[in-house]
């Protein structure tokens, strides 16, 4: 007997009863498709914070006193927490691109001698906004810099038209800082990982509850078989999902997609794995479905507040932030927000695909150990 | 020819209660083996670990050749087992359990094998019925049904007729009698004594210990019981009274008789046709049954753990 051939069978046999159990039942149908048009409509509504320390990149052409002023009064406003390191503008550019900083600060090359001279030189501030709220406060900041940096150190100075320099502030990716454009990718995010958890965390339990367990473990199914093959449906319903949110983004909310939408798939296909195998594990653990259901919460709530989904990740202290790393959905936020808004490409990803592939590798081993071959 | 089951000093815990003691149980090929016992004894426990659903935290053996605690993946493709409780899927039809069943146990000629197994069981009008929406004695057939599909040398089939109409009992029984002319091996725990009478050997368990094993007849004449059957008017009336007689140790109603048991050669008989004379009551000498065998065996023992 071919062992090989004979698993795949009872791998498509598990699909297979998986898909007719899904059919009949009605409430889980409902639940694929209203919690994602539920959730839009909760979410649509942005909630308003002031996070500061954000990470700015300065670009200093002209490194004089006046330029390394005003970047000491950035740093004393509390809003910006500038690198120390001298960089070039490219190098700034890419750092904006991949969301290491928030802002990039460019000083012109005659600066200090433009400003002596009286003739409003300007500061050239690049903000990525497709945080929106998070940007905000603090671009309002620098812009009552400017007079209270300069005046003291320039005794007799008088600034023309009231002003010495000239603010170019330049919002990228999100131009008209609209928080919908946030919004809505993220909750592609979040409505996987509340479905797609929940539905695989009680996939396993139902079938323990019912007493259908003893029956399919009496079989020569193994682990593995039982497990990945639980999930494979709901895969296929998670992309249903985020196809129904992507059409109410783009018809909707007017959400621009500038990146692939095949890397968007693809991200969302790793994404949706990364899920359904923490429910499958959740659901090997739990002894019922109210358990499986409270574990599940228990991953929910931390997702959907330090993932930076609900608040700006950049706005919370170091302990969330590192609780927040460990989450599928803050990498997977950052991934989709680059596709969506930015276009960003493969190669600007993958410092946050990794942590998803580590993630999946480590819970599926976790639960592939825990899954209980007997009754006891 | 080497015994299909042939265990020794299996043991489970249940935390700290000990359900299953050092069971020792041999079944030959091909064997109608019957598994009884009260409610609790440990039939289920012992059943399941057989076929590799339950751990046994001691013990060693082996089940059709294979060893029980490190190959159960191997002994459970040739075991069918039908639990005591219905546990197939509610929310699929029957031929989709059936089915997927046959695909688990990568059935050759699939839809042939769900097919005969449908025309069968007579629901041949029915395959898309969900098994949920079935009869109790139906369910049961079902999952009787369901784990012949990948014909399995050894059954195991837990409490299988429990709800089932007489008719299909007996069809049910005749089914067995055929599997086990065809060699295969049947080990079925019962609560009912028709059942246990029919099968070629027993085991009795209780508080999870083998008390008896062997045939029907062996496991009567091991108790060494004498009945008598007590006739007359009224007489329920006198059954207090029989009980107290020296030397009696069961009496057991039966319509308008009395069946009097207790040990062979104790003058119960000469005791008996002095109370029957003077409550102008009729005796006469009865054969003890199976049933009474197994409540003398199950009086005359105590909860190793309430001593
Ligand atoms: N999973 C379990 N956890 C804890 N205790 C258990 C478990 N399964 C069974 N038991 C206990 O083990 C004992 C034996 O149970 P078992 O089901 O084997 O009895 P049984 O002989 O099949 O009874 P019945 O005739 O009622 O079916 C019972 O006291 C039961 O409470
Ligand atoms: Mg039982």
């Amino acid at each position: 007997m071919n062992t090989a051939s004979a698993s795949l069978r009872r791998w498509f046999g598990i699909i297979i009863k998986e898909f007719i159990q899904l059919r009949r039942d009605r409430l889980t149908f409902g639940m694929i498709v209203g919690i994602p048009i539920l959730q839009l409509l909760l979410f649509g509504f942005a909630i308003n914070t002031d996070p500061k320390h954000l990470p700015t990149a300065v670009v200093v052409s002209d490194a004089g006193p006046l330029a390394r002023a005003w970047v000491a009064a950035m740093k004393n406003s509390e809003y910006f927490a500038v690198s120390e390191r001298p960089l070039g503008e490219a190098e700034a550019g890419e750092m904006l691109a991949r969301g290491e900083v928030q802002f990039v600060v460019s000083f012109p090359p005659d600066f200090e001698r433009a400003l002596v001279r009286g003739e409003r030189p300007p500061i050239l501030v690049e903000v990525d906004a497709t945080d929106p709220i998070a940007a905000g406060g603090a671009t309002s900041v620098l812009e009552k810099l400017g007079d209270e940096v300069f005046t003291p150190l320039l005794p007799g100075y008088r600034p023309p038209a009231g002003k010495s320099v000239e603010l170019r502030v330049h919002k990228r990716y999100n131009p008209e800082g609209k928080s919908s454009y946030n919004i809505v990718p993220g909750l592609i995010g979040v409505i996987l990982t509340m479905t797609m958890v929940l539905m695989t965390g009680l996939a396993m339990t139902r079938e323990r509850e019912r007493g259908t367990f003893e029956n399919l473990l009496a079989t020569p199914a193994t682990p593995f078989e039982i497990m990945t093959g639980k999930i494979v449906p709901y895969i296929l319903i998670g992309l249903l999902q985020v196809t129904l949110v992507l059409l109410a983004a783009r018809w909707i909310f007017m959400v621009p997609m500038e990146g692939s939408l095949l890397l968007l798939y693809a991200i969302v296909f790793i994404f949706i794995c990364a899920n359904l195998t923490l429910g499958i594990t959740l659901s090997s653990l739990a002894r019922n479905q109210l358990q499986a259901m409270q574990m599940t919460f228990f991953f929910f709530l931390p997702s959907i507040l330090l993932s930076g989904f609900m608040f700006p990740f950049r706005g919370m202290p170091d302990w969330a932030q590192m609780i927040g790393n460990c989450l599928p959905l803050t990498h997977f936020l950052i991934l989709v927000r680059g596709i969506l808004l930015k276009g960003n490409g493969i190669e600007t990803l993958l410092p946050h695909l990794w942590p998803l592939f580590a993630f999946i590798a480590a819970v599926l081993a976790l639960g592939v150990k825990t899954f209980r071959k007997t009754l006891d | 020819m080497a015994p299909a089951i042939d265990v020794r000093g299996l043991n489970k815990h249940f935390g700290e209660r000990h359900v299953v003691r050092d069971l020792a149980l041999q079944v030959e090929e091909g064997e109608i083996f019957g598994f009884l016992g009260p409610n609790g004894s440990g039939k289920t426990t012992s059943i399941r670990m057989l076929c590799g659903l339950l751990r046994p935290d001691s013990g060693e053996g082996q089940c059709l050749g294979f060893d029980v605690l490190r190959e159960s993946a191997r002994i459970k493709r040739q075991v069918g087992y039908m639990t005591q409780k219905f546990s197939l899927w509610d929310d699929l039809s029957i031929a989709e359990n059936l089915d997927f069943v046959a695909r688990m146990f990568d059935v050759a000629e699939r839809s042939a094998a769900v097919a005969q197994a449908i025309a069968t069981l007579g629901l041949d009008g029915r395959q898309k019925q969900l098994a949920g929406t079935l009869s109790g004695g139906w369910k049961q057939r079902l999952s009787l049904a369901a784990c012949l599909l990948h014909s399995p040398r050894l059954l195991l089939l837990d409490e299988p007729t429990a709800g089932v109409d007489p008719k299909a009992r007996r069809d049910f029984w005749e089914q067995i009698h055929q599997l086990s002319a065809a060699g295969i091996t049947v080990l079925v725990s019962t609560h009912y004594m028709d059942e246990a009478e029919r099968c070629h050997r027993l085991a009795y368990l209780a508080w999870g210990q083998l008390l008896a094993t062997g045939t029907p007849a062996e496991i009567v004449s091991a108790r060494g019981l004498s009945t008598w059957i007590v006739r007359g008017d009224d007489v329920q009336r006198h059954s207090s009274a029989l009980r107290a007689l020296p030397g009696v140790r069961l009496v057991a109603s039966f319509g308008a008789e009395l069946h009097v048991s207790g040990g062979a050669d104790n003058g119960l008989g000469g005791e008996l046709a002095r109370f029957a004379a003077a409550n102008g009551l009729a005796v006469a000498h009865g054969k003890p049954s199976l049933e009474d065998a197994f409540i003398d065996l199950m009086q005359n023992t105590s909860d190793p753990l309430a001593a």
